[in-house]
Order: structure tokens, then sequence, then C-alpha cells
């Protein structure tokens, strides 16, 4: 019976099991007031790995994500203390951390499409550029006294739903939409489940990739820049290891790391379980380092979930 | 092996085989794709787990749990696509898992094992260095390393999967060679293969398998290729090829001095509503210059028209888009998206057709999809079947069904029956003619001679890169094509 419940839900299984432990172990876990904030803590990492999964899927992974979190972050701060109108800056602002995010995934792409460099590498270099220019432009001091209206984008609240929630979810149903509805989603499936044959079925599959990393990049960039507003400063060293949290959440959710397999709603179930995970443990008074293992532990645990279930 | 059940989700692969091997005999095993040959094979390989049923080995039940208990049983197997590590030299692979050891240490003795390599490559009648890399062997050769390999771990039964598909005469000629000596040497062999004269050639028995039943057990001796066709297909086959009333029309396709990396000057016309064969050698550039037509390969001088018009192609992209599609050789690395679905493999090339703005019309796929299910018979009959469970004759009408979607216009067939059995062939013949019928002009790429002279209405044979000459189908004989074939040989 495990193993029919298994092959229907797989890891949303998982996550059903958790919150089920949890709701029984701590009678705060169930509040409302408690899963608003697992959904915020877990909307930054959460969108990148909206992103990610589009990369894995091709085939590819990109390690640049975490350090365009704080290059953008550090950017559009920066970008807001021009001295103009507050609205003027903001769309600066926001123009100037998504610009860099879509021209690190366009760099990336370039370097992988054209000169069929491994994405592995590119990215891992992109990651060390862009966390030193983050260091660069601030001369390694947080850029700090922002104007206070910033801070909505990452603290404000519509409908006591945190902004950043909202806009997680939103990213979500349009990965969704796009891998499910659209040509272009159909052709990231085919350039990662074979891209000889989908070379040969008519596919530009160098344009399909280049737009993956582009989509990537810019989806770091949204994180960032939300990040910075919830810290109200652009951080150097934002986003620190970020690209791990990210491709754990997005191969939890089933998403495999050859190509060609998994769903962006899967990545999603996965940032909840590993985001409801740490919750958890913080509500039970459990130790960050011992939080470190179990978080590992789980990882593991729900990959081989998934292997049980294929 | 006796009542072996095997049912996986939606089919039942076998449905209570029994099979006997009998010592130092060659037992071929035929049956069309899907019979359930490959899965009694593995079954008895150790690779997939059976679902009901016994092995038994000298009289004695045998659990055979994984590969490496039924190699400790001596059971070998030697698979279509290999399975040997390219980097590692011929002696490493063949030692691979129980390299001799310096005595009394726990270091690699490299110089013991090349002489062991070395030994068991005699055995079979080669003199090949076995230092070298196995990526550097011919086909040949790697199937002679495999058959090394199997012999080092002392086996007792050797299971063979089509091992002269990919070899030329003079090899398959080697290889029943190296088959009657290890027939005399105790070994058993089983022989699958869906080249019918050749089971002639090296059988003791044959087992016919239809549906994952046995449909017979006899001696070779006895029986003839049309029983065989009969007893695999279920049904008598009055023809090999089908004979379907079509006239050439205008020219649709012409060719002229086409020159790539492995295409020389390659001059060509095809008509509407015919099939043009190319024949050739191995590496005689067939394969090539179909790329270069369809905008996979880049095109170094030359010009192809289609309807009198200039095309140059510089992806395939641009090939489909004027009405051009292939069906690669490969069908499994270089045309199925093998994780994905039918529906997704058939629509891929040209999704155009059920994108409403942005958004993919997913019924109007499906019904896309569907069409094509049905009239070309792939089963299992559902568009959402994984392709990766389907045979290799379905999978072969899957992306048949890609090109009829995007309504090509010229066809280029690259090896469309390789690998695919009697009954499945036929329809593929009758496809190409009707397609011919409808007006499409055909290309068919094959190394299976008789296939070619069946089937086409001009045969071109390449060597070298070069057409050496173009035949009609009446003048086409073995000896005209072959010594074309070879002219620069």
């Amino acid at each position: 019976m495990i193993s029919s419940l298994l092959k229907r839900f797989g890891i949303g299984l998982a996550l059903i099991l958790e919150l089920v432990l949890f709701g029984i172990l701590s009678p705060y876990f169930f509040t409302p007031d408690n899963l608003l904030n697992v959904s915020l803590q877990i909307s930054i990492t959460a969108i990148i790995a909206a992103g990610m999964t589009l990369v894995i899927l091709t085939g590819g992974i990109d390690l640049s994500v975490g350090s365009i979190v704080a290059c953008a972050g550090v950017l559009s701060t920066m970008a807001l203390k021009v001295d103009v109108s507050f609205a003027l800056a903001l769309t600066f602002a926001l123009a100037a951390g998504l610009l860099l995010g879509a021209v690190s995934g366009g760099v990336a792409g370039l370097f992988i499409t054209r000169f069929n460099i491994t994405p592995f590498i590119v990215t891992l270099a992109l990651m060390t550029v862009w966390r030193g220019s983050a260091f660069v432009l601030t001369e390694g001091r947080p850029v700090w006294e922002l104007p206070d209206a910033f801070a909505l984008l990452g603290g404000g609240r519509i409908l006591g739903i945190p902004a950043p929630t909202i806009i997680m979810v939103l990213v979500f149903a349009v990965v969704h939409v796009i891998l499910t509805y659209t040509r272009f989603g159909r052709y990231v499936y085919a350039v990662g489940g074979n891209a000889e044959a989908a070379r040969l079925a008519g596919i530009n599959t160098k344009r399909v990739l280049f737009q993956v990393y582009i989509v990537s990049g810019m989806l770091s960039a949204v994180s960032g820049i939300l990040l910075a507003s919830r810290m109200n400063s652009g951080q150097p060293n934002a986003g620190l290891m970020y690209e791990l949290d990210v491709i754990a959440a997005v191969v939890v959710g089933g998403t495999s790391l050859t190509g060609g397999r998994g769903t962006v709603i899967g990545t999603l179930i996965g940032s909840i379980l590993i985001g409801v995970l740490r919750n958890g443990l913080n509500l039970l008074n459990v130790g960050s380092y011992v939080q470190q293992i179990i978080v590992g532990a789980v990882i593991l645990l729900a990959v081989l979930l998934d292997r049980l279930r294929a | 092996m006796e009542g072996i059940i095997k049912q996986y989700p939606g089919v039942r692969a076998l449905d209570g085989v029994s099979f006997d091997l009998l010592p130092a005999e060659v037992h071929a095993l035929v049956g069309e794709n899907g019979a359930g040959k490959s899965t009694l094979m593995k079954i008895l390989a150790g690779a997939v787990a059976k679902d009901a049923g016994s092995i038994q080995l000298d009289g004695r039940d045998v659990q055979l749990a994984s590969p490496a208990a039924a190699q400790e049983q001596g059971i070998g197997i030697i698979y279509q696509d290999f399975r040997l590590v390219p980097e590692l030299t011929a002696a490493e692979n063949i030692l691979l898992g129980h390299e001799p050891l310096r005595p009394g240490t726990p270091f690699l003795d490299a110089a013991t094992g090349a002489t062991i390599a070395r030994e068991l490559l005699e055995r079979l009648g080669e003199s090949f260095e076995v230092r070298t890399p196995v990526r550097d062997l011919t086909t040949a050769q790697r199937q002679m390393v495999e058959i090394a390999k199997a012999l080092s771990r002392r086996v007792r039964i050797l299971v063979m999967d089509e091992p002269t598909a990919p070899l030329t005469d003079r090899e398959t000629e080697h290889l029943f060679h190296v088959i009657r000596t290890l027939k005399a040497d105790g070994v058993s062999i089983i022989y699958i293969s869906h080249r019918l004269e050749e089971i002639f050639q090296v059988a003791d028995r044959i087992t016919v398998l239809r549906d994952g039943a046995v449909v017979t057990t006899c001696p070779a001796a006895g029986a003839t290729t049309a029983d065989l066709i009969r007893w695999m297909v279920g049904r008598t086959m009055d023809q090999e090829f089908p004979s379907i009333p079509r006239t050439p029309g205008d020219e649709i396709l012409r060719i002229e001095h086409l020159t790539t990396i492995r295409v020389r000057d390659v001059n060509l016309t095809l008509h509407r509503g015919e099939i043009l064969g190319i024949a050739g050698l191995v590496g005689a550039g067939r394969s090539d210059l179909a790329r270069a037509i369809f905008g996979a390969d880049p095109v170094e001088s030359g010009s192809i028209l289609l309807d009198g018009k200039h095309i140059a192609p510089t992806s395939p992209q641009d090939a489909i888009r004027s009405g051009i599609g292939l069906l690669t050789e490969d069908r499994n690395n270089q045309g199925l998206f093998l994780q994905r679905t039918v529906r997704e493999n058939i629509t891929i090339a040209d999704l155009g057709q059920v994108r409403r703005g942005f958004i993919l019309d997913l019924k109007k796929e499906d019904a896309a999809a569907d069409t094509f299910v049905h009239s070309l018979r792939i089963r299992p009959a559902n568009r959402e079947a994984g392709v990766e469970t389907l045979s290799g004759g379905n999978r072969q009408k899957v992306v048949l069904a890609r090109w009829l979607y995007t309504q090509a216009r010229v066809l280029i067939f690259d090896e469309p029956t390789v690998g695919i059995d009697v009954g499945v062939k036929y329809e593929i013949y009758v496809l190409m003619n009707e397609l011919a019928r409808d007006g499409a002009g055909v290309i068919m790429i094959s190394s299976d001679l008789p296939e070619l002279l069946g089937v086409c209405d001009r045969i071109a044979v390449m060597c070298d890169g070069r057409i050496t000459g173009t035949l009609p189908r009446a003048d086409a004989t073995r000896e005209r094509v072959m010594a074309l074939a070879t002219a620069f040989a």
C-alpha cells in the first residue's frame, strides 16, 4: 500500500507526513502566522529554484545564482540612492537588478552554446565574478540608508500575505504554464532528454539553452532584489551558498540532474519540504548545527523515496 | 527455463515460456520485436527478475538474482550495443572485475593481464594489440573483446543478441567460425537474430517466440525461412515487398555538386512518387549526404534545389521548414526522446500546428497523436505511453509519424528497418510506398541490398563520398551494386 501511495503522490506524500509530524509535535506549527512565516522564508530560494528547474531540465546547472542575488541586490540598492524621485529610482533599481540577471544568463548561455563549455564551469566562473563584483561595487561595505518605501517589496503584505510569497506563487504558476503549455516548455524537455534528437527535430537547441540561463539569471535577480528589500540594505555577501539550497530543492522535487525529467510543481514541493523542516526544527528548539545534519539526511531520504518510486 | 512469466505495467512480456538448452548447442531464438526474446534473455542473465517460473542448470534449480549471480553460474550475455568501457584497453575490459594482482600485493599485474587477454583473443583468431583502448577498435574487434570477456569468466552459456547486425559479410563469416569453435569447446550459445538466413548457417535448433509465448522449438535442419516467418508473424507472408502502383512524376529534389567534409561532388535527382535507394558500404558517406541535405552538417559547396528553388538549409530547422524530413539511422540516440510520451515525440517537430498564441492546445495535440497512433498501428495504442516502453518497430513508426505530421515532401529514411522484425518491416515498406504514391519523394539508405532491390525504383551507389553510379531497378543486381560500391576500394 505504501508503494502504491508513493507512486501516486511521490514527494508530496513525504511532505504530508512531515506536516502531520510537526503538527503533532508543536501546537504552534499549524497557526496561520507560522505557515505564512514559512512561505516567506522559502520564497527567496524557491523563486530561484523555479528558474533552476528549467536549467536542470535541459541537463545543465547554474552555480551563479547566489552571487547574482548579491550583485543584483547591491546594484539595485545603489540605484535607489540616485537623487531622483522615488518612483524613478525604484524603476532604475529594478531595471539594474534584472538587467544584471539577464546579462549574467546571457553570458552563461553564450559560453555554453557558442563555445561548448560545460555549464558547471561557466557558471562556477560567473559565481566568483559576480561575488567579486558585488564587493568591488560596495568596497566591501553594505549599502545602507535606503528609502523606507523600498522595504515594502520584501516586507509588505497584501491581505495579510507577504509580498514575496505572492511573487513566489506567481512565478511558479507562470513557469508551470510555460513548461506544460508552451512550445518553449516542450523544447526544454526535449533538449534535456536528447539534445541531438532535438536538433534533428528542427529545434534551435542553442536558443533554448540561452533562454533558460537568462530566465534563471533574472529570477535570481528578482530574489536578490527581494532579499535586499527585506534586509533593507544591499549586502555583498548575501545569497552565499544559495546555489546548493536551490539545487537541493529542485532535486528533492524529483527533477533529474541528467535532464529531461521533472516538474516545477515538484520543485515547489521540494522547497516547501525543506523549508517546513527547518521551521519545524526551529519550533522544536533543535540547535542549528544538528539541523544541518537532519536537513542533509532528509534530502538523501527524499531523493531515495523518489528513486524507489521509479 | 520453465513456465517463465514476466509482467510489465500494461503488458505480459512473457506468458509461461519454457526453453531448454543442450550442452554445446547453438540454439537460435527468433521472434518479432516485443515477442519477449530480450526479456527472456535478460532474466537468464540475471538483469531482470522473473515473476514466476523456474530456471534449472544441470538439473539443479538456480536463482539468478543478479548479473553477478548469473556470471557465477557461467552465463554470459553480449548485448547488441556492447557493454565496454571505451577509455580502457581491450585487456582491461576483458578482465574487468577480476583483474589479476601481483601475488601477495594489492597491485594490478598488467603483464599477466595482457597475457591472459592475448591468449583468449588468440582462441578467437584475433591478434590485435590488447593494450589498444576499446574506443580505437573496430566494431568487429569490440565484439571479440566481449566474447573474450565472457570466456575469461569461464562461460558455459553465451547469449548473443543480434551479433551480426553491425558486421560486414567477411566479419560475419569470422564470427560464425568463432561460434563453431566455442561450440566445439563445449559452450552452449543462444543466438538471437533477425537475419533468418544466418540462423540456418549456425543454429542446431530454433525456438520461435510470439507475443510472449513459445510457438515452437524445432531442429534447424527441418525448417525453412518461410516456416519461421509464418511462426513469427502468425500468418502467411505472401510477399516480402509490397507492390503498390505508383507513377514517378516531375522532379522534386535536385542536388548539384554537393560537397561536405565527407561527401564529394554529389549530383542526384529525386522525383515525386519515386523511391530512390542509396547503397554503399558503411562509411561510404550515405548518412553524411542525408545529413547535409537535412542541414545537420555544414555544406562546403554545391546546391540543393527543392521544386526548382534553391534552398541552403543551415540547420535541420531550415530543412524541415522547406519540407524535408530525416529518419536517422540511430533512432534511440538521434531520433527519439525516450523518456517522453508517444504524443510528445510525434508533435515535437511542428508544435506550431497546435499552438494558439503562446499556449499549446493540448486537446488538438492529443487528437493529432491519436490519428497517427491509429493509422500507423503503433503498439501499445496509447499516445501517453513512454517511448522507452516501445519495441524498435514501434519506435520507428513514432519517428515516421513525426515527419508525416510535418507533412514533409521529401523524406529520407536512413536504415529504416535495422533491428525491426519482418512484419513491421513490411508495414514500413508499405508506408514508404504510400508516401511516394501520394506525391512525396522518398530516399532510402540501406545496407540490406535485397531490401533496396525490392523497394526502390532507382539505386544510387556511393563509395568514398561520391556517387559511383545510379541503376534503374531493372538493371540493378547484387554484383553490379557491389562493383560500384567498391569502385575505389
